[in-house]
């Protein structure tokens, strides 16, 4: 089994300046670090709620990709859309959705953003852009694309970013949609996280092509990489990609390369990888990283970062708290929002009698 | 009035809801240039333009998916299958997507999107192309299902299903889409989902025909006055979801008989629902089991002495009709189960003797694209003015 190392990286981004080059404004580049770190301490507190039965189902946890989605989320206008996976909490917290209601939503509580309605692989946020987590491996693509053409039809120049995983890039769904939106000139960019597994099958063991920015290639759509373990380097060639897709009105790949320290869920006993490959990649962990470099660049104090992490905590403090008192559902809510009921039809939609 | 064949009625709803609502765009493949394997959207595209009718390459999963993604913020797409057996290849954008999206997201997205398809045997199209899937989709909450029957319903309920804010599974047939039928173009108002149609009133059974079967069981229902003094009720649901099962029972209480009439297959089928349904909600109504008449329970065989008696035609339902009275099946007059080498059995959008067609090849759209898989597509073209 090939062992996927961060020596692989660092960047060969190609045109992207030098990192310090590319710090934000202070203020900005410690909101990055806020958001980050934010989604860092969300994650841990979501893995503890689930060891505690808090959390049903699965829970996928980001830990790891955070530069990759900050990076991301912050290259985004406001009126552009966000699509992500069954991975998204981080991407609904970086959106802005207050981590109150996607704490709810893990809790299946009535105050989730989805109700209770959709769990971990199901979050949105239609008021700030983020059209949702999808449980489908590869779903989410063509609706991306979709939104893309709608965007384009009414002649807005807003885009949309769709994120999916290294293991989507085998669907079907990957080679249909790449090949639609190039045809048709569509404003989206794909953004394939390659964190170097699909569940527990490294990239070597399941894509023929490992170099996943040439995947699009034969279909039309030019690829690009970025450092996913580096904010600065994500965010520069995602702002790039977005800029190119709004004005040439054509889609392009990115792909980030990055590393998730948790299992693919937490039902995941990790035997497809070694402990010292894990150790390997969090060296590289991209929190202590950017803190660090802020630091060094006299933009950050050593007592602004432990505030940062503070006010973190207690963010998510306040998160399981608002989680725990949020009501349950109540079974007046089972058969809610399965419909749009209008005028235009009536009838029998559902049959629930006795029995049901 | 006037008489239109069942596709132009689909083709007048499609252009008034494009004209009404600029959202209104139209997906599929071979849709634009070539006019749609059935013809349904010919002349759509030089009317309203590639951005409207847009051809799409084969890849059904992708275009029922980009519907969804379009239809969550604000168009109102309306995507065409080539068949029923081809919206398989698009059951996780369907089901996983469509169908659940406003539900699983709490309510904070709307899929306003319609997939139509037609479906149907009777055309030696074989096992991946004849296939009638109806209970697939009425199985998924969340989704409606549209199943018209006649030229006026596919205009009506096709305007309503682009107006509905739910994700519409538009049923259409293959061997309907040349039959005539009366359509008042003054009236552009939507036929409302969740309202049966009383084909034939009749005091002594109900026969509830789903889709095509609607008028197989009608024809059924002559041959049974005419032969042997039965009156039957002929109930066309016209959509599965919603139901309206109200019309239907209050049938059932007034003749105690019931008989459900399907091409789909019988297990898990759209007849088992509706059996289970109205035993359980009019078991007291009920003078006998309700009976279920359905296709074979096979893949579509190529074959035409196997394919004909593979779905239900007017004389299998007047035996089941004649059983669930009491009376002994074999006093059924009617020839035996023919070989349809003969042409002379009549079936409602089949070749033979109704006459309704004034000449026109049964189902083009079948026939062009069995020739268009030999690369005559020009032939094709001509044949179809």
């Amino acid at each position: 089994m090939t062992t996927p190392s961060p020596a692989r990286l660092p960047s060969d981004t190609g045109d992207s300046p030098d990192r310090e080059a590319r710090l934000p404004e202070p203020e900005t580049a410690r909101e990055w670090l806020a958001a980050m770190v934010l989604i860092r301490r969300f994650e841990e507190r979501a893995g503890e709620m689930y060891a505690r039965a808090k959390i049903g189902g699965f829970l996928h946890l980001s830990i790891g990709e955070e530069a990759t989605i900050v990076g991301t989320a912050k290259a985004l206008r406001d009126e552009d859309y966000l699509v992500s996976t069954y991975r998204s909490h981080g991407d609904a917290l970086a959106r802005g959705t207050p981590p109150e209601q996607v704490m709810a939503e893990l809790f299946g509580k009535r105050d989730g953003c989805s109700k209770g309605h959709g769990g971990s692989m199901h979050m949105f946020d239609a008021q700030r852009r983020f059209m949702g987590g999808y449980g489908i491996v590869g779903g989410n693509l063509p609706i991306a694309a979709g939104i893309a053409l709608a965007c384009d039809q009414r002649g807005s120049d807003e885009v949309t970013l769709c994120t999916f995983g290294d293991g989507a890039t085998n669907q079907g769904t990957f080679g249909e949609t790449l090949n639609l939106a190039a045809l048709w000139r569509l404003p989206v960019v794909f953004m394939v996280v390659n964190n170097m597994f699909g569940m527990g099958t490294s990239l070597a063991r399941h894509s023929a092509v490992t170099d996943l920015q040439r995947k699009g290639e034969s279909l039309g759509v030019p690829g690009m990489r970025c450092d996913g373990m580096d904010i600065l380097d994500t965010h520069a060639v995602v702002s790039e990609a977005l800029g190119r897709v709004r004005e040439e009105r054509r889609p392009l790949l990115v792909e980030a390369v990055t590393y998730r320290f948790r299992g693919h869920s937490m039902a995941d006993p990790e035997d497809y990888r070694t402990k010292e490959e894990v150790a390997e990649w969090r060296e590289r962990d991209p929190i202590p990283a950017f803190g660090e470099l802020l630091q060094r660049e006299g933009v950050l104090s050593s007592e602004q970062r432990a505030q940062i992490d503070r006010d973190a905590i207690r963010r998510v403090d306040e998160a399981v708290e608002f989680a725990e008192s949020s009501p349950f559902p109540g079974p007046e809510m089972l058969y809610e929002d399965v419909y749009v009921i209008d005028e235009q039809v009536h009838g029998r939609y559902h049959e629930t009698g006795p029995g049901r | 009035m006037s008489e239109l064949r069942y596709r132009d009625a689909l083709k007048l709803a499609l252009r008034e809801e494009m004209a009404r609502d600029e959202n209104v765009v139209l997906l599929g493949e071979d849709i634009g240039v070539f006019g749609g394997a059935f013809k349904v959207t010919s002349g759509l595209l030089e009317e309203f333009g590639e951005r409207r009718v847009r051809d799409t390459p084969i890849s059904e999963n992708t275009i029922v998916g980009m519907g969804v993604g379009a239809a969550m913020v604000g168009l109102r797409p309306v995507v065409e299958l080539m068949t029923v057996n081809f919206a398989l290849l698009a059951f996780d954008q369907i089901v996983n997507h469509a169908a659940h999206i406003h539900y699983m997201f709490g309510g904070q997205a709307r899929v306003p999107l319609v997939v139509r398809m037609p479906q149907g045997a009777g055309h030696q199209l074989g096992p991946t192309h004849s296939h009638s899937l109806e209970a697939m989709f009425l199985h998924v909450p969340g989704l409606l299902v549209a199943v018209p029957s006649t030229a006026a319903d596919a205009r009506g309920l096709l305007k309503a299903a682009i107006r509905d804010e739910n994700p519409v599974i538009f049923i259409e047939h293959e061997s309907l889409y040349g039959i005539r039928g009366e359509v008042d173009e003054q009236d552009q108002e939507p036929l409302l989902f969740g309202s049966a149609r009383i084909a034939r009133e009749g005091s002594d059974v109900t026969i509830v025909g789903v889709s095509r079967m609607a008028l197989t069981a009608e024809r059924a229902a002559e041959q049974l006055a005419g032969e042997h003094g039965i009156e039957a009720e002929v109930i066309d649901p016209r959509t599965l979801r919603p139901l309206d099962l109200d019309t239907i029972l209050a049938s059932v209480a007034k003749t105690n008989r019931c008989v459900v009439v399907e091409e789909g297959w019988p297990h898990g089928g759209v007849g088992a629902n509706l059996a289970a349904l109205v035993s359980e909600q009019a078991f007291d109504d009920l003078d006998a089991p309700v009976v279920r008449v359905s296709g074979a329970d096979v893949p579509m065989p190529y074959s035409k002495p196997l394919e004909e008696i593979a779905y239900p035609h007017a004389p299998d339902i007047v035996r089941a009709t004649l059983s669930v009275l009491g009376r002994d099946p074999a006093q059924a007059l009617t020839i035996p189960l023919a070989t349809g080498q003969d042409g002379q059995r009549g079936q409602d959008g089949e070749p033979g003797q109704d006459g309704q067609r004034e000449g026109e090849q049964n189902a083009p759209g079948a026939v062009q694209e069995a020739m268009q898989q030999v690369g005559v597509e020009s032939e094709i073209r001509e044949a179809s003015r």
